[in-house]
């Protein structure tokens, strides 16, 4: 008798990657992933902290200077992946390029809930506790935890 | 301080452009990119984002992920100034959180 194995979701084949994801779950991701860019027009917030972090710690004049060229490349990096994962979000067969998007989306969203949840070292996001008024917000950024580590496992296999 | 060295007369431009910060005095120090720890970043993502940008093996992404989680940074790499700027905006689009500076 053999234990059920869980069933792959996201797997490296010939020439791309399969995915096979449920409809609910593409749904529910097509409608998180795009609040990126709202939280991208809102950079000197504390939520998008992580996604335009400091290059220069002790120079504020260059870093100033980074972030007058950068932050304008970084968005667009961002918006482009989102563009790319919109477009490919109801596929079961994806390149690597396509893939590489859906990790930077999902990982982008990622960080910035997990600023707000203002995660620390220390804790076990998985280990949810259902009274928590922030229990949706955490069971969210688990889920997404595993996603990343789905595509991430799929796209080293190769 | 040391003084800037006057170039000879003869090719002297019509303006000095000295920076702000005064002239480095050693000019080939390498840049540094330092990757920091952050509790949110995943520890395979991390590795994963190393060996893909910098084409690092297995081990050495793992090593430097190990480095930053435990001792809270590591050097992730160096070169130019323009290098490292590009290694830092690529590190950045990836989520993670590296800066830059001048090696002592």
């Amino acid at each position: 008798m053999a234990l059920r194995r869980r069933r792959w979701r996201i797997r490296a084949t010939k020439g791309g990657y399969d995915i096979q994801l449920p409809d609910e779950e593409r749904e529910l991701l097509m409608h998180l992933l795009p609040q990126i860019r709202e939280v991208m027009e809102h950079p000197d917030e504390e939520r998008a902290r992580r996604l335009f972090p400091v290059a220069y710690l002790n120079d504020v004049e260059r870093d100033a200077e980074y972030h007058r060229f950068m932050r304008e490349e970084l968005v667009a990096s961002r918006v482009a992946a989102l563009e790319q994962f919109m477009a490919t979000a109801q596929e079961t067969h994806l390149d690597e390029a396509a893939l590489m998007a859906w990790m930077q989306c999902v990982n982008s969203v990622r960080l910035v809930l997990g600023t707000v949840l203002d995660i620390g070292e220390d804790d076990e996001p998985l280990n949810l506790d259902e009274n928590d008024p922030r229990f949706p917000e955490f069971a969210l950024y688990g889920y997404l935890s595993v996603l990343l580590e789905e595509i991430m496992s799929a796209l080293s296999a190769t | 301080m040391l003084p800037v060295n006057a170039p000879s007369a003869s090719t002297a431009p019509a303006e000095l452009d000295v920076p702000a910060g005064g002239v480095d005095i050693r000019p080939d120090r390498p840049w540094i990119v330092i990757v920091w720890n952050d509790p949110i970043n995943l520890m395979s993502y991390v590795t994963f984002v190393f060996q893909k940008l910098f084409g690092y093996s297995r081990e050495k992404a793992t090593s430097l992920m190990l480095d930053v989680h435990e001792k809270g940074r590591a050097v992730v790499s160096s070169g130019s100034r323009e290098k490292a700027e590009l290694d830092v905006f690529r590190l950045h689009e990836h989520g993670l959180w590296a800066t830059m500076q001048q090696d002592d």
